[in-house]
């Protein structure tokens, strides 16, 4: 398996004792990056969680609230995906194959949020009781 | 030889890039993922499938705390931990999340290590990523044992509607089996790691064949989804 060993491309030069054995594959120099990287996106990861955390602490309500937890939670997942897993240097072809299916999902969730509201519909038309 | 390896005469620079890029690597009678290999191809695409799962459970969630005309108990109040003679709110859970994400940035960083081949380091820090893990799961047997003497069950609790316990346990039940699986399997790599199994190409124990340093990124792939669940669940079960 050649494909895997995009070695010595960002010259780092690090315990690298057979980076001549590999053969280097341009394009998979993506698994090279300083360690600062990760730890400045730890760092936002924390903030960020800390930020959706606060929200729920001091008590923020309705649509502040949602609109809140929405924002930090679609940066948290976007850091995680772009940088931690990758997603940011490779090729389209598997970025629009593995990100666009799941926002299809958004489609499901319409639908049964307009059931959601059907179904509380008929339980307070035709169960006055609390059911 | 079933499996396609990317020869060295196929530069990546000459092809599109874009949507261009897009349709030229989908194109007939070629391979689709120019430089991903399959072990990773089919981690992403395992975890898609995942990411179903995850939000069929999300969905019915929805689904049950919309429908309902009786009151969803309050998760900050559910889950607020009394220390120190006053009730914090969601702390527990909160001090979860922290954890989850700083075994995020330490399996990050052994990736980077592995492929800078110091077997230490890396082993290191997985088996860090491991105990981070297992504190996590840990954590949640905490919350789940608490609960549970609270009277919360599948079928009710004492607060009010009946499926805030069935989704509780559903989600982060199924969460948890995930984090605990991850937590064998990075234990099983560092291990692996660690003897420089990735160096001298010994066989694996399950699919006899030689692995390399990829198998950390793709572990790694595994362990940031896991990550990257708890996300969601965090927002729509916790804070919503």
């Amino acid at each position: 398996m050649a494909e895997a060993t995009a070695h010595g491309h960002a010259g780092h030069g690090v315990g690298d004792h057979h980076g001549a054995a590999a053969p280097v594959v341009h394009a998979d120099a993506h698994q090279e990056h300083p360690i600062k990287l990760y730890l400045v996106v730890w760092g936002w990861l924390f903030i960020l969680s800390a930020g959706s955390y606060f929200v729920d602490y001091v008590g923020l309500e309705g649509y502040l609230r949602w609109t809140l937890i929405l924002l930090f939670m679609v940066l948290k997942a976007g850091l995680i995906v772009a940088v931690f897993m990758h997603m940011a240097w490779e090729r389209l072809a598997i970025v629009y194959a593995i990100l666009l299916p799941p926002v299809l999902v958004l489609v499901f969730v319409v639908m049964m949020a307009l059931e959601s509201d059907y179904t509380l519909w008929m339980r307070t038309t035709f169960f006055g009781a609390l059911s | 030889m079933a499996e396609t390896t990317m020869t060295a005469g196929s530069p990546l620079d000459a092809r599109p890039d874009g949507l261009q890029g897009v349709v030229a690597d989908w194109s007939s009678d070629q391979r689709a993922f120019k430089n991903v290999s399959w072990g990773k191809a089919m981690m992403w695409i395992f975890l898609l499938s995942d990411t179903f799962i995850f939000g069929c459970f999300l969905l019915s969630y929805m689904t049950a705390r919309m429908s309902t005309r009786v009151p969803w108990p309050n998760a900050s109040e559910v889950f607020a931990l009394h220390i120190g003679g006053a009730n914090v709110p969601l702390i527990l859970i909160a001090i979860m999340t922290f954890v989850l994400i700083s075994s995020s940035g330490t399996m990050a960083m052994a990736v980077m290590f592995g492929y800078r081949r110091d077997r230490r380091k890396t082993a290191a820090l997985m088996l860090l990523t491991a105990v981070l893990g297992a504190t996590f799961v840990g954590m949640q047997a905490f919350e789940w044992t608490k609960l549970i003497s609270e009277g919360v069950r599948p079928w009710g609790n004492p607060w009010g509607a009946a499926q805030f316990g069935s989704s509780f346990f559903m989600i982060t039940g199924f969460h948890g089996t995930h984090v605990t699986i991850g937590v064998i399997f990075l234990i099983i790599v560092a291990r692996k790691v660690w003897r420089g199994d990735y160096d001298t190409g010994a066989r694996g124990f399950f699919t006899s064949r030689r692995g390399n340093y990829e198998s950390i990124e793709i572990m790694g792939l595994y362990w940031h989804f896991v990550d990257l669940v708890w996300v969601f669940i965090f927002a729509f079960f916790y804070l919503w």
